[in-house]
């Protein structure tokens, strides 16, 4: 994508005709594109279980203006910018340590307040859970990613070892929550460590691949062994977490009876709130102390060159297996938490599209942007809602058509846009934590694009 | 023993199909030292591609055996068109931009695009699986043993011969043309074959849509030989290639085919003499393996790490 086309001593002529030219071709590549998508849907006849095809031009005609006109103004757009003066624009880099300061105890005062709020209900409670469910694992997955450099695909699998660690815990030798949330973490770090130790000797792509491997190895395991989980029914009956030994129920021995307050189901919801809230505060505490430690600057080291830190003497492979084990251990809470929540867990909840979610969060935040996470787990939660209520596009698409599907497209074209366009997220830049204040010849921020 | 016979063959099928999605993988991972995560949806989307065009052809189990497979060839010349421009365009748009950013940068678009790709087909095509009903369904039989027939189908031997073909077709156009030269030298050293005046870019792109071609082409024979798709299939047959890849070698072209044959065998052996169940699971853990006890593969050189 140059501008090297735009030689301002080219006459007006040549200029439109190259951008008619380079316009067309994209429209026609993207209806090659859409031709086997938009345009051909193949469609199971409900009378004779046969297939055929239905056309929809009309898809297919606005997909293709849309990518026409798309292209059309980023020929414009670079036009322009071959005409203009070039200035070496040195993006000044928003500090994350400003920024947070500032955003990040007003987020979590309304956090605290969420629940007190007369306009709350259970919807909204619920939507705040998952909301910081996925702050609580965005934060778990961002020390093995954004910190470490590892980039796990497979995160899910420490999230279904918690999940069930609990429910099994609970059901066999009747365990209570709070004796299964450090069991779960220590399970989860476990398998992470398990599985670490074998690949993080090798490239960092192959660790990619290899917890995708896992995830589904795990999902696949617990969908088949039914005797032990119950398989695709999967385990319910899970005891719900009391409140330090007191049950959320109606009876005399209940919270609401030993408080003197009125029973309500919103109880119950509005302590699994603060449980969570806590849980993911401990991650943020935890994770961001640990960056200051050694443990961390060796993570971060990792990161940027892993044979520099090796010539250093750091030993990698410790490194690496700890920020892998910190990060499943959060992984797993998350989950006995998840367990204790719903109630009930089945495979399905663990696939490989959950794993993929963390990961877009974590991107969309900024790789490793504490607060970046709460604002992309806010976006994403967010963005489904959204989604839920554009059925009228049902209409236009027909019924097969679910407008919440869209979420993961949504999200597979937002983690290529960041990436292209701020590698290093929107809210905040992923600047080394240590670097020389006096700015070199080689500033910090190209060394942190890989440039230096 | 008829029953070995019998896996063997269907083993040697499956793995024809993963040897020829391996391929490309081990190329793209040879050139530019990436995993490219969306390969499998590539093969998804030709699977999708070769399925509109059979039923725009109107082939069916009735039409003329001889017909019908002078028909698939077209189909197949179909679907290598049109995936290779999807090929194409995913790097020029994906991973293009990214090269000489940080490490983890292209991984993660192409995870994106992965998921992108999947949850597209998923929207445009509905979720549900497609049946294909079965196209020349005879076959000859081998042994007619007492117990247990050996069988092997016309479609196995189509799919069979079909990977037989291409990948002589391949070996030729990367040992004796321009573009192979370019190729091969690209994965020698892609700075100092950019000094010596090849338009690298120019090569890579045409590496991914040599690869996406042949995932294509994979991706008939998977809707041939299954019978049935749906916008899933390049998830665990993307990971399985991957698998082979890595057994035979990553960066080796024949390791590639012979690595696709060995985890075919095994994912069918597997499902037939323990657990079909857990077929998926024994080609997993073949991956994790393999990492741990030969991660060169059985052709490939061993990595080594340059600053």
């Amino acid at each position: 994508m140059s501008n090297a086309h735009y030689d301002p001593s080219h006459d007006k002529g040549d200029v439109i005709n190259g951008i008619v030219k380079r316009s067309l071709i994209a429209v026609a590549i993207a209806a090659i594109i859409f031709a086997p998508t938009i345009l051909l849907k193949t469609q199971v006849s409900q009378i004779s279980n046969t297939l055929f095809i239905l056309y929809r031009w009309e898809g297919f005609a606005i997909a293709c203006g849309l990518i026409l006109i798309w292209r059309v103004l980023y020929e414009i757009r670079a036009w322009r910018k071959a005409h203009t003066d070039h200035k070496s624009s040195s993006r000044t880099q928003a500090g994350e340590n400003r920024f947070g300061h500032f955003v990040g105890p007003v987020l979590l005062v309304a956090a605290i307040v969420l629940p007190f709020m007369p306009f709350t209900d259970r919807y909204i409670l619920d939507i705040g859970i998952l909301i910081i469910t996925y702050v609580m694992l965005g934060w778990g997955l961002q020390i093995v990613v954004g910190l470490a450099g590892l980039l796990d695909l497979g995160y899910v699998a420490f999230y279904a070892v918690g999940a069930y660690s609990y429910a099994l815990l609970a059901e066999h030798f009747g365990f209570g929550f709070w004796i299964c949330l450090p069991l779960a973490g220590i399970f989860a770090a476990t398998w992470g460590v398990v599985l670490g130790f074998p690949v993080l000797r090798l490239r960092g792509d192959y660790l990619a691949i290899v917890t995708l491997a896992f995830g589904e190895i795990i999902r696949v395991v617990l969908l088949n062994w039914r005797d032990f989980t119950g398989g695709s029914n999967g385990l319910s009956n899970i005891p719900r977490p009391s409140f330090f030994g007191i049950p959320f129920s109606q009876g005399p021995d209940g919270f609401a009876a030993t408080f003197g307050l009125e029973y309500s189901s919103l109880q119950r919801m509005g302590f699994l709130y603060f449980l969570i809230l806590a849980l993911a505060l401990l991650t943020f505490y935890i994770s961001s102390r640990l960056r200051k430690l050694p443990m961390g600057r060796a993570w971060e080291a990792l990161r940027e060159d892993e044979i520099a830190c090796r010539s250093l003497g750091l030993n990698t492979i410790n490194t690496k297996l700890s920020a892998f084990a910190i990060g499943a251990m959060f992984g797993g809470f998350a989950g006995s938490f998840f367990a204790a929540k719903q109630a009930f867990i089945s495979p399905e909840s663990f696939n490989f599209m959950e794993s993929a979610t963390i990961l877009a969060i974590v991107v969309l935040g900024g790789m490793s942007s504490q607060i970046g996470v709460v604002f992309s787990s806010i976006a994403m939660v967010g963005g489904i809602e959204v989604l839920r209520q554009l059925q009228f596009l049902k209409a236009i698409f027909g019924p097969d058509f679910d407008p919440s599907q869209l979420r993961l497209l949504l999200f597979g074209l937002a983690m290529i846009i960041v990436m292209l366009w701020r590698p290093r997220g929107f809210v905040s830049s992923r600047a080394p934590t240590v670097f020389f204040k006096e700015k070199k010849s080689v500033g910090s921020s190209m060394i942190s694009q890989g440039r230096g | 023993m008829d029953y070995l016979a019998q896996q063997l063959i269907n083993g040697l099928t499956l793995g024809s199909i993963y040897g020829l999605i391996a391929i490309g993988y081990t190329m793209v991972y040879g050139i530019i030292g990436m995993i490219n995560f969306a390969h499998g949806d590539v093969f998804m989307v030709g699977a999708f591609v070769s399925l509109i065009c059979i039923l725009i052809f109107g082939i069916t189990g009735s039409t003329d055996i001889v017909i019908g497979i002078g028909m698939l060839m077209i189909v197949a010349v179909i679907a290598m068109a049109i995936s290779g421009v999807y090929g194409w365009t995913i790097e020029r748009l994906a991973y293009r931009p990214l090269r000489g950013s940080f490490r983890l940068a292209p991984l993660i678009t192409a995870i994106g695009v992965s998921i992108f790709l999947q949850n597209f087909v998923q929207e445009t095509q509905g979720a549900r699986v497609k049946p294909l009903q079965a196209l020349f369904a005879g076959g000859f039989t081998l042994h007619e043993g007492t117990e247990f027939t050996v069988r092997i189908t016309y479609m196995q031997i189509l799919i069979v011969v079909l990977t037989i073909i291409l990948m002589t077709g391949f070996s030729l156009l990367i040992s004796r043309t321009s573009l192979g030269r370019a190729q091969r030298a690209c994965e020698q050293d892609l700075k100092m074959t950019q000094l010596l005046g090849i338009d690298v870019d120019r090569t890579i792109s045409m590496t991914f849509v040599i690869g996406a071609m042949l995932a294509a082409v994979a991706g008939l024979m998977y809707l041939l030989y299954y019978g049935v798709i749906d916008f899933f299939i390049g998830f665990s047959a993307g990971v399985k290639a991957f698998t082979a890849a890595v057994l035979g070698g990553i960066g080796s072209l024949p390791g590639a085919m012979i690595g696709g044959v060995l985890i075919g065998l095994i994912e069918v052996l597997f499902a037939a003499y323990f657990s079909s169940e857990y077929k998926d699971v024994a080609a997993f853990s073949m991956l994790i393996i393999v990492l741990i006890f030969m991660p060169q593969g059985l052709l490939g050189r061993p990595e080594i790490e340059k600053v």
